[in-house]
């Protein structure tokens, strides 16, 4: 009785609380374009920079020069060696963090409203005038290569290896963005030189800014970050179609348990049907505690901890992939309950009540996502690749509404493709073989 | 250049963040603190028990976490899973943590739908309802939880045999999960038994982070808690001692899913305590003077940069514990440099450094990230709830919370190097190794 009453409560209470975000389109004075929250409460301001491309870039036989050269941008620039750097930026109470991924090399500060000329100054030097010394390389060669070695005895690095390689084959996005030891061991400092011109570029520049800083102050700010960038880098990959053929790959590994990814083509994010998947998406594997595979697997059977499936919308590829961890004996168990449910959303789709929650969900969580200034930073920049309008974050939640129960179930036939569902099974499976 | 950097930092004086809490204490004897952050229209809501693994009953370890588990299965009007579909349903996320000292429940959601998930909380503090069905679906949930995070994992059982080494006589030395042979058989009397005796508002501390309103909140958590009445079973918690710690511990875990050897050593180490927190507060500074920066700290540039020998090195402490907690180091070194080796370069720089004293500029520089990151930490309100919750779970006071940052800064070189002096004891201490086993080179047959 009470649980429907907290049902009708949980409907009523269901309008969504508004986005308070006022994004600013701002323009420096020399033609640098950046999206602004201005936030005064605290401050700081959080800065986020990403540059297009990424590991992506990397020549033939040069695999994870990306990834090695930026880690190398904190090592030292112009007169600052590591420790050098490092002392200035950490006297400044500066956050500085470089990392590269396969579609893009990204930036995120964070610095003190009281320090923000000499951090951006200490940033101008990383970002046009990095070191690269021969000491430097060695070390952090050293880590990449620690990490190499780690990632060939875990089972979920050994399991992403595999997808990547089976979904993407040949295209960069098949192999791992930090190299193999061999392709490592070879990369030299010129190297490095060669893979910082082509990764920074001011074509490939996406730039947002939250906190206490102005329009006006936010724009002298990227003149000086980014006014002297080249104006073009190394040329990107194409576009890759997904090898979308089901079976398994089952790999060996000692313990206890067997790590399962699985992944399908995915969808892309200007396809008007989107927002229909990604409420599938939810009432499959997202949500946490309440999807039909975290139902199925965790709640009423106990076989694992916890499941989830997402959609990924790559630069140059779209996939819809999914992870867990089950005790050996129940792998081939927890593999026919997914293709179940996969075969059942397929044909079926969703339920009405399911429609209604998950959109009750995605509406309500939406404004939930824009808090604190690092966050917002980094979400905006995302929203410019994607090509979206600053009113985007006003306009995003009918959307999800205007989505039917038709529209759901016309796209799950379309999007899921249970005879294509590719199982990367790793540790050791009882009653599971590879499909060739 | 770089002595220009320097002088250029002088931080304004750092206003106290006090004036955004708020402190209450219901009749029943639960504690309410507030924490206002009016800059987005979300609030956290958290409640604290001061139970955890080591409370567990002897014998059945991992209950606390059992029971963190199957507060999720229902209440007498709610049913089993449908408090995370109402969170979700508003949008919200909902989750919940055991640690040693205490196990905490939370949910965030947009402000204006706090009165709904305080009333399941409220509710699930005395109403659980088990079916011995779901008790046993859950068992089989965190047996699965122990073979992914610690036995798929040889760090995590490293640490799992150090901790019981570290502690002879004192709970810490069980693992917050349970051992596996224990897990197996916790019941749902246990669970019931250990629910009965120690979920009740005079055992819980209510925080709420967030855009609202301290004395809406007081009459919001009046209205859904204080009806609850208190238990008059909650026990002072007084946990078995350590004793004298005689001689130092060793152990070598070898596995075959080791990629990376390392060297950790853990000290036994005075915790936080209230109104008394200056001697922590020296050794927080030295963990980050030793290893709490991977390029500058005292291990690092030893060891990575002055000589190349670790590709890895850190000191951690922390002192949120109700009772004696640790002091770690840990190092990875480069390939080809034998476990052996680096400790004893480990142990050269400790002594180094016990000889030559704290460097002015060293200490100057992590002062000033510190005050830094209680600007940055005032970006993020779920984790200043989590500061203050953690805090008032383990015995210290808000006051306490509130001096702390203060104490960081004014404890002086000297005062680091005393305990420097005190902690660096190899009686109290558990060195590990973790290593791959070693290559045996199979017979050939010609």
């Amino acid at each position: 009785m009470m649980r429907f009453v907290l049902v009708v409560a949980a409907v009523l209470l269901a309008l969504p609380a508004v986005a308070e975000i006022r994004i600013q389109e701002v323009t420096s004075p020399g033609g640098i374009k950046a999206w602004l929250v201005e936030e005064h409460g605290i401050p700081f301001t959080a800065l986020e920079i990403r540059f297009l491309g990424g590991t992506s870039l990397d020549r033939a036989g040069k695999r994870g020069e990306v990834n090695l050269m930026t880690a190398l941008i904190e090592e030292g620039a112009a007169e600052l060696d590591s420790q050098g750097f490092a002392a200035a930026r950490d006297g400044l109470a500066a956050e500085l963090h470089f990392r590269a991924d396969s579609d893009g090399v990204g930036v995120s500060a964070r610095f003190l409203s009281e320090n923000r000329d000499q951090v951006v100054e200490l940033l101008y030097l990383a970002l046009t005038k990095p070191r690269f010394d021969a000491d430097a390389v060695e070390r952090v060669r050293g880590q990449v290569l620690a990490g190499l070695t780690a990632d060939a005895k875990d089972p979920d690095a050994i399991a992403g290896k595999i997808l990547r390689k089976r979904a993407y084959g040949t295209h960069p996005y098949g192999t791992v963005g930090d190299g193999t030891e061999d392709s490592v061991a070879g990369l030299t400092r010129d190297d490095m030189v060669a893979a910082f011109a082509g990764a920074f570029a001011r074509e490939r520049i996406y730039v947002a800014a939250a906190g206490d800083v102005s329009a006006a102050e936010l724009g002298l700010v990227l003149d000086r970050l980014l006014g002297e960038m080249p104006a073009s880098g190394a040329d990107q990959p194409g576009r890759v179609e997904l090898a979308a053929k089901g079976g398994v790959e089952v790999q060996a590994f000692p313990g206890p348990q067997t790590v399962i990814s699985f992944y399908q083509g995915g969808i892309a994010f200007d396809d008007p049907e989107y927002f229909a998947a990604q409420i599938l998406n939810e009432i499959l594997g997202g949500r946490g505690f309440s999807s039909r595979l975290m139902d199925e697997l965790r709640e009423k059977r106990g076989l694992t901890y916890g499941v989830g499936t997402g959609l990924a919308a790559y630069d140059h590829a779209e996939i819809m992939s999914g992870q867990l961890a089950v005790a050996n004996e129940n792998a081939a168990q927890a593999i026919q309950v997914i293709r179940d449910i996969w075969a059942d959303l397929a044909q079926n789709g969703v339920t009405q009540a399911e429609l209604d929650d998950t959109k009750t969900y995605m509406t309500g969580a939406y404004p939930l996502r824009f808090d604190g200034n690092g966050t917002i930073a980094s979400i905006l920049v995302g929203m410019q690749i994607l090509g979206l309008a600053s009113d985007y974050p006003a306009k995003r939640n009918a959307r999800v509404e205007a989505v039917t129960l038709a529209d759901v179930k016309r796209l799950a036939a379309r999007l899921l493709t249970p005879e294509k569902l590719f199982f990367v099974v790793v540790g050791g499976a009882v009653g599971v073989t590879s499909s060739e | 250049m770089r002595l220009l950097w320097i002088i250029g930092v002088v931080l304004s004086a750092v206003p106290a963040w006090a004036d955004a809490v708020s402190t209450f204490t219901l009749d029943n004897g639960m504690e309410v603190v507030v924490i206002e952050d009016h800059r987005a229209p979300v609030v956290v809501h958290m409640v604290w028990y001061r139970i955890g693994a080591a409370d567990d009953t002897p014998g059945r370890s991992g209950i606390a976490h059992f029971l963190e588990h199957l507060m999720f299965q229902g209440t007498t009007t709610v049913a089993p899973g449908d408090l995370s579909k109402i969170v979700a349903a508003q949008g919200g996320s909902d989750n919940a943590f055991t640690a040693l000292d205490y196990t905490a429940y939370f949910q965030r959601v947009a402000a204006d739908r706090l009165d709904l998930v305080m009333g399941l909380e409220a509710d699930r503090m005395r109403n659980l309802n088990l079916t011995e069905q779901d008790v046993a679906t859950e068992r089989q949930v965190i047996l699965d939880e122990r073979n992914e995070r610690t036995d798929s994992d040889p760090a995590a059982l490293l640490g799992e045999q150090m901790a019981a080494a570290q502690y002879m006589n004192h709970p810490y030395g069980i693992p917050v999960i349970g051992w596996r042979h224990e897990i197996e058989a916790l019941s749902r009397q246990d669970a019931l038994e250990f629910y009965r005796a120690n979920y009740a508002p005079n055992n819980a501390i209510l925080v709420v982070a967030g855009d609202v309103d301290p004395d809406e909140v007081l009459a919001m958590a009046t209205a859904h808690y204080g009806p609850l009445p208190p238990s008059a079973d909650i026990k002072p918690r007084v946990r078995p001692t350590e004793p004298a710690q005689l001689a130092e511990r060793r152990l070598v875990l070898a596995d075959e899913r080791v990629a990376q050897p390392y060297v950790i050593r853990t000290y036994l180490a005075p915790e936080r305590n209230a109104g008394d927190q200056r001697q922590a507060a020296a050794l927080k500074l030295l963990a980050e003077l030793l290893g709490g920066n991977p390029t500058t700290s005292v291990l690092a540039r030893a060891l990575q940069f002055d000589t190349q020998k670790a590709v890895y090195s850190a000191a951690f402490y922390d002192g949120l514990a109700l009772d004696r907690d640790t002091f770690g180091l840990v190092v990875v070194p480069v390939p080809g440099q034998s476990l052996l080796d680096i400790e004893a370069a480990m142990d050269g720089v400790l002594a180094g450094f016990l000889k030559d004293g704290v460097k002015a500029e060293d200490f100057a520089r992590i002062k000033t990230q510190i005050r830094a990151s209680e600007i940055y930490g005032r970006d993020n309100v779920q984790g200043l709830a989590q500061q203050y919750g953690a805090a008032l779970a383990v015995g210290l006071s808000v006051k306490d919370v509130q001096d702390w940052p203060g104490l960081l800064q004014n404890v002086t070189a000297d005062e680091v190097m005393a305990a420097a002096r005190t902690v660096f004891d190899r009686r109290n201490a558990v060195t590990g190794w973790l290593e791959a086993p070693p290559i045996t080179t199979p017979e050939v047959q010609q």
